[in-house]
């Protein structure tokens, strides 16, 4: 007999996507009995679930953010181990997007389906690196899926950073990063680029910077910035919240330089639209040679787009021999949009 | 081409003129010869390549690229440069980048079969970034927000010289300016200037205070209309003709009327205009001949150029910038004689007197007048600002109350702030009345007015579109502008010229704003 074929056990719902023989949603974005998360993104993991199941790593994340809503009962599991569910084997396999991520890998009567949720392929101090699980079919995001978006190599984009410090001492660099995976990134890379003053941070970053250290990632000396005289923020780098940065908030710097760190500030339109004087071309989501190379290192027959730009990754998918197809989930990449 | 690209990437996104000049300063200080010499030269538009032009990046891209993932990709980018520099596949180990050097010396020789070969070879070769500069030094029109005044300022802070001695010699100078750089690194000497076309720094005016207006001995000064046109300077020397601007800007390509009608040997300071049937058009008839690299015979036609002339630095090879300026006045009216075609003189007002002059200026209200020049019988021609001997009297400025309606952030220092106002006049329509926008203004208040016009922003928004706020109508502002002429461009059929916020009127309810009709009457004609 030979496997059914995925259409026949996953379904699209207004929740999300659904596991008929696990009983359980993937990534929902709104309430439900059970759900398996891939990552702490809040347009991924939600609150008030009955009960979850995610990483170790995520679930903290999860309580860290939620608190007393991350969920009714929140289990983990690691990456590499094994959880039944209803009639479906459910695992983890690294996403290498933020700490935690994961792709959730399920299987029912010999056919695999691997949602990936967000992820990249390119180093990141603070997660383990994306692994390619053989599946009967790959469900991929889309969020730089054009040609155009080639994520440069991040130490280039730290190394403008530190470059423009230096040809303007008096200023303050306040650098926009999502309070999730992007802040400690930067502040990791900055690290390792040799940078090792203390950084402000803006109070929005404050508890998953301290939860990310306890973790075991190493982010060196962070002040608050709220804290600090505009005195004590001459020359210095401020990371915040892009929201943060070129509002009523930034005020208190001296004479700031607005900075972003997203992947949409390959388009300089985009960039120039949001007021940014450095764009630093850096994402916690694949680039189009990532999306694509990743297709082949997966190798799965068929292929599923979820958010992003789903057509243009279809028609490389298709004219490369793969089946693919768009899958619209309703309010995915909304989050994506203001801070891959 | 990877410094030059990283200064421009850099000038694109940088607001604030300092900034500017600070990236612009570390590329003189870091690049190298020629390299940086060409970068001046494409700074400052003195790069010019013809064989290479969008449709020829566009097919180019199209034999690489699969037509429907590029039209996606265009689509959401938006600019040809831009998605072309992005899209363009990579081919590491292809080539080694070209230098500055390369790309300019090699484009300049080659023949048109040949740039397609060359450009996608350095296509290959570059990184994004470097393809984008490479695109847009090749294209045309770097658009990185620098004149080429800023550029010589910025290298001025560089060699630590002033930018009049840069405007000076500039004229004589060719790319990639060797001899400069050596000079300015105290290697070399300062090159000479080229004698026949060289722009001479311009002797400016100050704007009369009050307080000069109580002490000033007006029977010492001689009075003509302030033009509203743009100060040039006419340069005519063995068979060389430029037009230059204020800023030593060599504007003759767009006026090819007055450089064919500078059939003489003088050096002439005057005031450009468009002038139809002996009547001073509106500014905005100049402003359409201004920028262009080439200009069309029908718009030669329709706007056609003039200069109304006022002082002669040179005539013949004799410099008479020392002599006074009743002097060269003289030698001005004798060497223009009975007339020039496309050239008069301002004339020399016979109105004297403190009280006769403030008179004549109150009712300058003629389309091309922008009040008085006041200017010593006795003054030599000197470069810069002097303060004393030249006077500039604008007449006070027109005048209107309006309603607040639009409010976009500002840039730089100003980005967290709603510092940039569309205001609005009313007006009747079947509804009832309503505000149509007469303008926008985004200067003329206190740091402190803009905190409080930031904080009335946010509390009346009524809808946002991007960085731009709709507000409820509510706050009425006096603006001050310096005149209004009729524009098609415009949905009240109305442009303001330099309108800016004079005062705020938290005083004053928003229906008794002022109407459409009150800035109509003020449309000066001829």
């Amino acid at each position: 007999m030979s496997a059914p074929h995925p259409e026949t056990w996953l379904q699209t719902r207004p929740e999300g996507l659904y596991c008929l023989p696990g009983d359980f949603f993937v990534d929902p974005h709104r309430p439900v009995d059970r759900a398996v998360v891939t990552h702490g993104h809040a347009d991924h993991a939600r609150p008030n679930n009955q009960a979850v199941l995610a990483t170790p790593e995520t679930l903290a994340i999860m309580r860290a953010r939620y608190r007393e809503q991350a969920g009714g009962s929140l289990q983990p599991l690691r990456y590499g181990e094994r959880e039944r569910i209803g009639e479906v084997e459910v695992s983890f396999a690294p996403a290498g997007h933020v700490l935690g991520s994961a792709q959730a890998v399920l299987e029912w009567r010999g056919s695999r389906v691997v949602i990936s949720g967000d992820y990249k392929r390119r180093r990141d101090p603070t997660c383990p690196a994306f692994e390619p699980v053989p599946c009967d079919v790959f469900v991929t995001e889309a969020t730089f899926g054009l040609p155009v978006f080639t994520h440069p190599d991040d130490g280039e984009e730290i190394r403008k950073l530190l470059t423009s410090q230096a040809l303007f001492p008096e200023r303050t660099h306040v650098v926009g990063v999502y309070a999730l995976g992007k802040a400690q990134r930067v502040i990791c890379r900055l690290r390792e680029e040799g940078y090792d003053r203390p950084l402000y941070i803006h109070g929005a970053l404050q508890a998953l910077c301290d939860l990310y250290q306890e973790l075991g990632v190493v982010l060196g000396e962070l002040r608050p910035a709220t804290a600090s005289s505009k005195q004590e923020m001459v020359g210095q780098i401020v990371l915040a919240p892009p929201s943060a940065i070129a509002d009523r908030w930034a005020r208190r710097l001296s004479d700031p330089v607005v900075v972003l760190a997203s992947g949409w500030m390959r388009v300089r339109q985009r960039a120039k639209q949001r007021g940014v004087e450095l764009p630093l071309v850096m994402s916690d989501h694949a680039d189009w040679p990532e999306l694509t190379r990743t297709l082949e290192d997966v190798g799965a027959p068929e292929v599923w787009v979820t958010h992003g730009s789903e057509e243009a990754l279809v028609h490389w998918a298709n004219g490369q021999g793969f089946r693919a197809r768009a899958l619209s989930l309703i309010g995915r990449g909304e989050e994506e949009q203001e801070v891959a | 081409m990877k410094d030059f690209a990283a200064l421009l990437d850099a000038l694109i996104f940088t607001p604030s003129r300092n900034g500017k000049l600070r990236h612009m300063q570390a590329y003189f200080a870091t690049a190298e010869d020629p390299h940086r010499g060409w970068g001046l030269a494409g700074l400052t538009g003195g790069l010019d390549f013809k064989s290479a032009k969008p449709a020829l990046v566009r097919a180019l891209v199209e034999e690489r690229v699969d037509p429907a993932l590029f039209r996606w990709s265009y689509d959401f980018v938006g600019d040809l440069a831009e998605t072309v520099a992005l899209i363009w596949p990579a081919r590491p180990g292809a080539n080694r980048p070209p230098s500055l050097d390369e790309v300019v010396t090699r484009l300049r020789l080659a023949g048109k079969s040949e740039v397609p070969g060359l450009l996608a070879g350095w296509l290959d070769a570059l990184d994004a970034t470097g393809r984008w500069a490479l695109l847009k030094l090749i294209t045309g029109g770097l658009r990185v927000g620098v004149s080429a005044r800023l550029a010589k300022t910025a290298l001025a802070e560089f060699g630590q010289v002033d930018v009049a001695e840069i405007e000076e010699i500039w004229h004589g100078l060719e790319p990639p300016y060797g001899p400069l750089f050596d000079w300015l690194e105290g290697r070399g000497e300062r090159p000479e200037p080229n004698e026949s076309v060289a722009f001479r720094p311009m002797m400016l005016a100050n704007p009369l205070e009050d307080r000069d207006f109580e002490s000033l001995d007006f029977a010492a000064y001689l009075a003509e209309w302030k033009w509203d046109g743009i100060r040039v300077q006419l340069v005519a020397r063995n068979g060389e003709r430029r037009l230059y601007s204020r800023t030593g800007d060599d504007i003759g390509r767009a006026f090819p009327d007055i450089i064919e009608a500078m059939d003489f040997e003088a050096v002439l300071d005057g005031e450009l205009l468009v002038v139809r049937d002996g009547q001073v058009a509106p500014f905005n008839d100049l402003q359409q001949r201004l920028g262009r690299k080439t200009v069309s015979a029908k718009l030669l036609d329709s706007n056609p150029a003039h200069v109304r002339l006022y002082d002669m630095l040179f005539e013949g090879g004799e410099d008479i910038r020392p002599l006074r300026l009743d002097e060269r006045r003289q030698r001005l009216e004798s060497w223009y004689g009975a007339g020039r075609p496309r050239f008069d003189l301002s004339p020399v007002l016979s109105v004297a007197g403190r009280e006769a002059l403030a008179g004549l200026r109150a009712e300058a209200r003629t389309a091309g007048i922008e009040g008085l020049m006041l200017k010593r019988a006795d003054s030599a021609y000197v470069a810069g600002r002097p303060k004393g001997p030249w006077f500039k009297w604008k007449r006070d400025p027109l005048t209107l109350d309006v309603v607040l309606m639009y409010a976009q952030r500002g840039h730089g220092k100003r980005s967290s702030f709603y510092s940039d106002y569309t205001f609005g006049a009313w007006r009747d329509s079947e509804a009832g009345a309503e505000l149509v926008p007469v303008g926008k203004a985004y200067f003329g208040f206190t740091d402190e007015e803009l905190r409080q016009l930031d904080k009335w922003v946010r509390d009346n928004t009524v809808d946002r579109f991007g960085p731009v706020r709709a507000v409820a109508p509510g706050l009425v502002l006096e603006v001050a502008f310096d005149a209004v002429h009729p524009s098609t461009r415009h949905k009240s059929g109305l442009a303001m010229r330099f309108p800016r916020v004079k005062r705020i009127r938290w005083d004053k309810p928003a229906d008794e704003a002022d109407r459409v009709e009150t800035l109509a009457a003020l449309v000066e004609t001829a």
